[in-house]
């Protein structure tokens, strides 16, 4: 049977008495850019804590490429492939742009104790193929010159950068980036769709929370509208921002998106 | 930005630092020993006990960023159990053990490190495991609590059944033996007559060089990263799906097996181990050590020992007669000297340098 990748039914989480998702549900497909929008407060952040982990639902029921998942254990999320970026960027600001990376790769690689100590052959092996594959996904974001430099003195833009890389590097299934665009200057937005696409393009899915209408419209397949924690609509770009609730709950009533 | 250097400095650099810092640890206690004999070199020893356990302190502070303030128990466990298993005490109280080994315990010390590296691990494994959801202030405090815990422990461990002899303490401790040479005496060895202190010196640089060399590969690999990570922002670390809680008990469990060990070494170089050697303000001293030098930053963490070690007693030793020489009398007691030396560096690091003396990154660009 044909299935989404992601199928997410009937998602409930309330804050004291504040519903922030209101039974949603979501149904993304392999290959795609989906796109999930909404007003200020409208749940969108929420959402992805719910999905990943970092919050428990009230109630929903979660499947990941057809089969069922609790998101209980936060660090469980990244190994079954959803992998997120965060809307306030939370790199290891400490660590190089190329150690971040490297980070990344540690739900996909074994390295314990004994090979850091004994320095056996094997992961030696590891430890050069981890930095090797950092070293790509740098060059794929395009911060190829910037390996060794501490994550907190990157620009904005390449900070955000960085954390895609970053989630690429756990070999998701789903990636999830929570309003990559936020702060960027019109050229780096430019870059950051073709980014996007290209990811798409190499086969991966995507999930974009984002505020910026012209990139959303641009860059997705299809898009849910979330208000209120409610999905008011759900569809290709053009029929969403045709959609009058849309409309209303962006603008008020009488105005176009 | 082509002016900047890289995070990493040159292994050109790095091997020069690590030749220099050979020569001066094998050198120091000649230096030292000329000049003010074989107290100072018996100082020296201590320092390098205080580097086995800041390093290991290092790992839990600095790669992984959790506050303890109870380091030095684990320090206490090794002492202890090096004294239970190298003195008379235990065969005293037990006749029954006594008949068994009638000349005495005598364990080997190559049987006592590890043995006393598994238990303090297993130590730190036990105080992990129910407190590494705290964050922060919290974990500081309930680590502290537990070196509290363990020295209040060891200080009544003498009723019902006399295990650690309470306040008084364990004497008769064997000095180390290895491969035949008795570490307590002086030696004749290739000509060069090696008091004690000069004979422990070099066992203990031996120790530092081996567990420098675990901290620096652990530093460098996906472990070492990993613990950054959650030092870093432990959210984003799960998100990236690293298994926190494990690895923080395993940082809890490879720092305090260093402890174990500089506390087995202790127990043997003194010969005696009381509890009043593992207050709270000897994990407070350890702490500044490694908060004083650069967290996280192994350099850094030896500069902080050396000095805080090394350089008090130093003081101790030579203010005496240095106020007997300028006025005539002692006109401020040494000790309270030291404190002021020990207060002041501190005050004046985190003013001047709150990263520490010799912090890994300087901040900013890179
Ligand atoms: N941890 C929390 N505790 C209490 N309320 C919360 C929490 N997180 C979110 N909320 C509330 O849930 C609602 C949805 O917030 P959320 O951050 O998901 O919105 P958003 O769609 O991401 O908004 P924005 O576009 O501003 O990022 C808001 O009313 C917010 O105040
Ligand atoms: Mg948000």
């Amino acid at each position: 049977m044909n299935h989404p990748l992601l199928q997410i039914e009937k998602v409930n989480k309330q804050f004291g008495g504040v519903a922030a998702l209101d039974d949603v549900s979501l149904s993304i497909e392999a290959g795609e850019i989906y796109g999930l929008i909404g007003p200020n407060g409208a749940g969108k952040t929420t959402f992805f804590n719910v999905m990943t982990g970092l919050y428990t639902p009230d109630s929903g029921r979660f499947q990941l490429d057809g089969q069922e998942y609790q998101p209980t254990a936060v660090h469980q999320v990244a190994r079954a492939g959803i992998a997120r970026t965060f809307q306030n960027i939370r790199l290891f600001n400490a660590m190089s742009a190329l150690e971040n990376v490297m980070v990344g790769r540690h739900v996909r690689t074994h390295n314990g104790v004994w090979a850091a100590l004994s320095g056996h052959s094997r992961g030696r092996e590891e430890e050069a193929q981890t930095r090797a594959h950092a070293h790509r996904l740098l060059a794929y974001v395009g911060l190829a010159g910037f390996a060794n430099y501490r994550a907190d003195s990157l620009s904005y833009g390449h900070q955000r950068r960085l954390e895609i890389a970053r989630a690429l590097a756990t070999e998701p299934r789903l990636l999830a980036l929570d309003e990559p665009a936020a702060g960027m200057n019109a050229s780096e937005k430019v870059q950051l769709r073709s980014l996007l696409e290209k990811i798409r393009d190499d086969g991966h899915t995507l999930l974009l929370i984002e505020h910026d209408v012209k990139l959303v419209m641009g860059v997705c397949d299809r898009i849910s509208v979330l208000d209120y924690g409610r999905v008011i609509a759900v569809g290709a770009p053009a029929e969403v921002r045709r959609h009058p609730q849309v409309i209303q709950a962006y603008l008020g009533a009488g105005a176009h998106v | 930005m082509s002016l900047a250097t890289a995070v990493s400095p040159s292994s050109k650099r790095a091997s020069l630092g690590l030749l220099l810092f050979a020569l001066a640890l094998v050198l120091a206690p000649w230096i030292v020993g000329h000049a003010g004999g074989n107290t100072w070199v018996r100082t020296l020893d201590f320092a390098l006990l205080y580097i086995m356990l800041a390093l290991g302190l290092n790992i839990v502070v600095g790669y992984a960023g959790l506050l303890d303030m109870g380091f030095i128990a684990f320090y206490a466990v090794g002492a202890y159990l090096a004294a239970l298993l190298s003195s008379p005490h235990l065969l005293q109280q037990f006749p029954a053990l006594l008949a068994l080994l009638p000349e005495g315990m005598h364990t080997s010390i190559w049987l006592i490190l590890p043995l006393a590296a598994l238990l303090a691990a297993g130590f730190g494994v036990i105080l992990g495991a129910p407190t590494l959801r705290l964050r922060g202030d919290y974990l500081a405090i309930v680590t502290l609590g537990f070196g509290e815990i363990i020295r209040i422990l060891l200080r009544n461990l003498d009723r019902p059944v006399n295990l650690t002899n309470g306040p008084k303490g364990i004497a008769q401790v064997d000095p180390v033996t290895l491969l035949g040479v008795n570490l307590g005496r002086t030696q004749e060895l290739f000509g060069l007559r090696l008091p004690s202190v000069y004979l422990y010196y070099y066992l203990f640089a031996a120790l530092v060089v081996l567990i420098l060399f675990a901290c620096i590969r652990l530093e460098r690999s996906r472990i070492g990263r990993a613990w950054m990570a959650i030092r870093e922002d432990e959210e984003a670390a799960q998100a990236m799906g690293l298994n926190t809680l494990r690895l923080k008990l395993l940082a809890f469990a490879i720092g305090a097996a260093f402890g174990g060990i500089s506390g087995a070494l202790f127990a043997s170089f003194q010969g005696f181990v009381s509890p009043e050697s593992f207050t709270l303000n000897e994990s407070i001293a350890v702490l500044a050590m490694v908060v004083l030098g650069g967290m996280g930053h192994i350099p850094g963490v030896i500069l902080g020992c050396v000095l805080l070690a090394a350089l008090p007693e130093a003081l101790r030793a030579s203010m005496g007669p240095l106020q007997q020489a300028l006025f005539g009398q002692v006109l401020v007691d040494p000790e309270i000297i030291r404190q002021l030396f020990y207060g002041l560096a501190l005050i004046l690091a985190m003013l001047y340098r709150p990263a520490g003396l010799w912090p890994s990154r300087t901040g900013g660009a890179p």
